[in-house]
């Protein structure tokens, strides 16, 4: 059995879909740079699911916006602020209603893509998102 | 007032650009118009023919100067960046028309840009200004929207104007039948956006069949797009306009294509009294000197 350490203070994003924890790292903007202890368990027995990835981020408490964005690529995980050892939050991702900054839009030809801008994208209905430049609509998990 | 793309117009602003070029049509017949201060910038980074000198020529007969932007002969050779060029052209225009093989840069354009942006084609995105005078003609040939028969014929998986034109049919109601090979139908995004947006009702279709239509507005098949070479030879001759299928069509039935056509229509049909393409070019003018004054109104 692998065991991970608890934290005392951070954040514990829990069923993230398997193999989906790398992308969330990258949405939290977290590298070899970040100061603290991250631990990211991949491919977790779950009873709901079968499989699902646990991140564990020491150090920080992961805005409401960030937390949403992790909707994108796993609309079922949930966010744990971790203080003193207790959970004192915990929240559910939910796909916002606009995107800026972040991801990348899949359309090749989008000027966004050679261009310096950043993306921007805005919700429509069935998980679907517009690019605000090229105009085209894609599926949230396209975007990261 | 920037115009960057159709999918943000209402029905009411549509109508207001066909009451404005109906004042210019007459304004034009009169050999009257109202002239206007300024310059307008034509920014074309694709070859156009119509749009380019419909748009100059529409500024013309408003009485503005143009100045053209050329990308071969200018700084962009040297590396300038899309944002540098917009800026420094905005402050020698004041109004600016583009067209860029990227989709949306007009849309960025009208970012960096204080003076308006007319977008004339971003990429396979949208082409506003053909749409407008695509529906001003179809307006004024036909009278009614509600109940008109239109056809959609081609490659409507590729082709801008066919992708707005059907938004555009759709929010004035009329009944539109989507025709094109299999492997180039029009994108399910942009159906299931009518159909939700406007309730459109849709026929498909991968045969030709003229018969009930009031209008065909005919694109290109892009022999390009196909894998085998073979099937686009065959789906090109089937989708090859030939005089054999106006028989038995409606008298006043016209035919529309946003030009440059190639081989899909050939000359005999041109001579055909259902052609009207020519004249549907020609709604460029009043349309874009309508364009034009709208976006100097702010």
């Amino acid at each position: 059995m692998l065991t991970v350490d608890t934290i005392d203070n951070g954040t514990v994003v829990d069923h993230i879909k398997a193999g989906m924890g790398r992308k969330v790292l990258d949405l939290m903007g977290i590298d070899q740079n970040y100061p603290h202890r991250v631990a990211l368990m991949i491919n977790v027995p779950s009873k709901k699911t079968g499989k699902k990835d646990i991140l564990k981020i020491e150090g920080i408490l992961v805005s409401d916006e960030k937390t949403d964005l992790i909707a994108l690529v796993s609309p079922k995980a949930t966010v744990n602020h971790i203080q003193g050892g207790k959970v004192v939050k915990k929240s559910q991702a939910e796909l916002p209603e606009k995107i800026s900054g972040v991801g990348k839009c899949p359309n090749p030809k989008c000027i966004c893509n050679s261009e310096k801008v950043p993306t921007r994208f805005t919700a429509e209905p069935a998980d679907g998102y517009r690019c605000g430049y090229c105009e085209r609509r894609f599926a949230a998990s396209e975007l990261v | 007032m920037d115009l960057i793309s159709f999918r943000e117009l209402e029905k009411k602003d549509v109508e207001d650009y066909f009451q404005r070029a109906e004042e210019m049509d007459h304004q034009l017949a009169r050999k009257k118009v109202e002239k206007l201060d300024g310059i307008v910038a034509t920014m074309f980074f694709e070859p156009s023919t119509r749009t380019k000198l419909s748009f100059q020529s529409a500024a013309e007969r408003l009485g503005m100067q143009v100045v053209d932007f050329l990308g071969e002969t200018s700084s962009l050779k040297k590396g300038e960046s899309f944002e540098d060029t917009i800026r420094t052209v905005d402050g020698y225009a004041d109004v600016i028309v583009i067209r860029h093989p990227m989709e949306g840069s007009a849309r960025l354009a009208s970012e960096f840009a204080k003076a308006p942006v007319l977008n004339g084609g971003d990429g396979g995105n949208q082409h506003p200004s053909q749409t407008l005078l695509d529906l001003y003609t179809l307006k004024k040939m036909k009278g009614e929207f509600k109940g008109m028969n239109v056809q959609l014929v081609g490659d409507l998986k590729h082709a801008r104007t066919m992708r707005s034109l059907l938004f555009g049919l759709s929010m004035f109601g009329a009944n539109v039948k989507l025709v094109a090979p299999r492997g180039l139908e029009m994108a399910p995004e942009a159906v299931e956006e009518v159909k939700k947006k406007f309730g459109a009702k849709l026929e498909f279709s991968e045969e030709i069949d003229f018969a009930g239509a009031d209008v065909v507005y005919v694109c290109r098949i892009q022999e390009e797009r196909f894998e085998d070479k073979y099937e686009a030879m065959s789906m090109k001759k089937k989708f090859t306009i030939k005089p054999e299928y106006l028989r038995g069509v409606k008298n006043d039935m016209i035919i529309l294509h946003p030009l440059p056509k190639i081989d899909e229509i050939p000359p005999e049909v041109d001579k055909s009294p259902h052609a009207r393409y020519f004249d549907q070019a020609r709604n460029g003018i009043p349309m874009r000197m309508a364009i034009i004054k709208k976006a100097l109104e702010g």
